[in-house]
């Protein structure tokens, strides 16, 4: 009955200084906008990464030179065809190795330029990542162990160098030498920012030689299943260790990197969250002070309330639902904004973004706190007034 | 209540303000026994106390030493929510300036204390309706204050003393806004309610208002002194 009436009231007053009330909801609804829109935001790059990652395929085990800690500085590599060999008897399925090394180089066809990744790779590539051809064939092993002079061309280079026409058999020119074109990739689009679509893949005993090293950059596995994984990467490294005594090398699987980047895309999202957070405090405080100003005002209704029988948590009730309902209206309209400015964003610019539940949930909880939090010393002092002075005021 | 319980009782009640770290006495040993059915006027010039002693009556005040009674209960032994409620039950409040509150008709105004007595809003509206036709208002129910004059105003804030079926109806200078012949209008209502078994104990400083009470207190200086 008394709620029903603190309710009645509470929006009587809210309607009565309509503009008031919108300016005071605004730093609620901005603040919970800018939260729910920034964690939209993270939570959908948060997600477009961990596909890419999942999208390279399944159990993958990459083997890079120096450790892959955040902050290191990459090493130089020291590995080559035969510690290839040794990680081949340790995995026990030539299949399942890929290596690669690569340079960026400019590839000509006549006339036509493209700047394209050249990848020097084994035939075992498409076993081991998930690559599509468009047209024609991949590396063979005889093109990789007779280092023959044949490239597949990623979908944009394709694009680049040769239009709609068919660039199977053509002859193309990369740092200076010919290669022949035996197939194109399907379209891959980026991929951790890197334009996948700009590779050329080439034998990997021909891009050493175009290079003029033995080296290779790093290479990869695929494990048969997920359990053996962790032992797998622990075999590779203590061979390729005990080849090389005196360099570091870590094996990573896609759960690791997932884990790297989510880890500073978390802190990222979080730090951004936080400075919304501070922006929907300071909502709070103006919240605050205008349900104080409203006390002020009321100080004789406050009073004449109290005189016919209103106790002093009936005003407090009365005060705190009015402040309240402020911040959860605001909320709500906040999380509207929110939700169009991330549905904005991800529709008309390259940042994706995703809103979850929880978030929304979470918007809405803390905007009703805010509003219990900072409207509890309004509504305090309200139900303490003493209804003497109270009726006394003009 | 019955006849024989005094609606009031104060026994050398004193009432000191701190102001600025001074002591101010306000009140400085006033007894008086409101009986069930008096019909009590205090008079006395502005800072003679009768504002003060109204406020204790009324138990919108406690008193600084002294022992007083409303209703048969003891408010020193009472906190702010107990006071709320006794004055919910027994006492009728009229002020000089009516206290309506605005943007709000004349009905929900005078249901505002059953609010706090926890009546369901049908029997609220009942009940006011029913005190707004016994004050001759029946026809301005969905009226608000804006739109009724200076006595129809007072009028509506006795229905609203009234609501409550108090015992007490304590009136602060109830005529004191309003020209004689709409004050003589309320004079008449409140004597007629005073009639019908309510005490009425009105504070004023015009002497023809108070020659029309049952008996005079004066004050002056915080005393009573006669």
């Amino acid at each position: 009955m008394r709620i029903a009436e603190a309710w009645r009231v509470a929006v009587g007053a809210l309607r009565a200084n309509r503009l008031r009330s919108i300016l005071t909801m605004l730093g609620v609804i901005i603040g919970v906008g800018a939260v729910v829109a920034l964690v939209g935001i993270g939570t959908g790059t948060k997600q477009l990464i961990e596909q890419q990652v999942e999208g390279l395929g399944s159990n993958l085990l990459i083997v890079v030179p120096g450790r892959l800690d955040p902050g290191a500085a990459p090493s130089a590599s020291t590995l080559d065809m035969d510690d290839v060999d040794a990680v081949t008897r340790v995995v026990g399925d030539r299949s399942r190795v890929a290596v690669t090394i690569s340079s960026g180089e400019t590839v000509r066809a006549g006339s036509r330029e493209a700047y394209a990744s050249m990848q020097g790779v084994l035939e075992t590539t498409p076993d081991v990542f998930v690559r599509r051809l468009d047209r024609g064939a991949y590396l063979t092993r005889t093109d990789v162990t007779t280092g023959r002079r044949v490239a597949v061309l990623g979908a944009g280079v394709a694009q680049q160098l040769f239009g709609d026409r068919d660039p199977i058999g053509r002859q193309i020119t990369i740092g200076g030498v010919r290669f022949r074109v035996i197939g194109t990739f399907e379209k891959l689009g980026q991929s951790l920012g890197v334009d996948r679509d700009s590779e050329v893949h080439v034998p990997v005993t021909a891009a050493q030689r175009l290079l003029g090293t033995t080296r290779i950059d790093g290479l990869a596995i695929r494990a048969p299943d997920r359990d053996t994984i962790d032992t797998l990467g622990r075999n590779v490294v203590a061979t390729l260790v005990k080849r090389h005594p005196d360099t570091d090398f870590s094996a990573v699987t896609q759960e690791q990197i997932l884990g790297v980047l989510g880890d500073i895309l978390g802190v990222l999202t979080g730090v951004l969250a936080a400075i919304a957070g501070i922006s929907l405090l300071v909502g709070g405080v103006g919240v605050s002070n205008i349900m104080l100003v409203s006390v002020r005002e009321r100080t004789k209704e406050i009073g004449l309330r109290k005189a016919v029988g209103a106790r002093p948590r009936d005003i407090g009730v009365q005060f705190l639902l009015e402040a309240v309902l402020l911040t959860t209206i605001g909320g709500i309209l906040g999380m509207s904004l929110g939700i169009a400015a991330a549905l904005a964003v991800d529709r008309l610019s390259p940042v994706p973004a995703a809103i979850t539940w929880w978030s929304l949930a979470l918007a809405f909880g803390v905007s009703a706190a805010v509003g219990i939090v900072f409207g509890v010393i309004p509504a305090q002092r309200a139900g303490r007034l003493d209804p003497v002075v109270a009726l006394r005021t003009e | 209540m019955t006849s024989a319980e005094p609606a009031i009782v104060a026994v050398d009640v004193t009432r000191t303000y701190e102001l600025d770290g001074v002591s101010v006495a306000a009140l400085r040993g006033v007894s008086l026994t409101v009986s069930a059915d008096d019909y009590v006027a205090i008079v006395g010039t502005s800072g003679s106390g009768k504002s003060t002693l109204m406020h204790l009556l009324g138990a919108l005040d406690r008193p600084t030493s002294g022992t007083l009674r409303i209703g048969g209960r003891d408010v020193s032994s009472l906190g702010p929510a107990e006071m709320a409620h006794l004055r919910n039950q027994t006492i009728g409040f009229v002020f000089q300036s009516f206290h309506l509150l605005a943007r709000t008709t004349a009905r929900d105004n005078v249901a505002l204390p059953l609010v706090y007595r926890g009546v369901s809003g049908k029997e609220r509206r009942a009940k006011a309706t029913e005190m707004l036709q016994r004050v001759g208002l029946g026809h301005r129910l969905d009226h608000r204050p804006n739109q009724m004059s200076g006595g129809e105003q007072q009028r509506v804030a006795i229905a609203r003393a009234l609501v409550t079926d108090p015992s007490v109806l304590l009136a602060d200078e109830p005529t004191g806004n309003l020209d004689s012949a709409t004050g003589e209008q309320v004079l008449g209502l409140l004597e007629s309610l005073n009639g019908e078994g309510v005490a009425v104990v009105l504070v004023t400083h015009d002497r023809e208002v108070a020659a029309r009470a049952g008996r005079q207190i004066v004050m002056r200086d915080g005393l009573i002194v006669e």
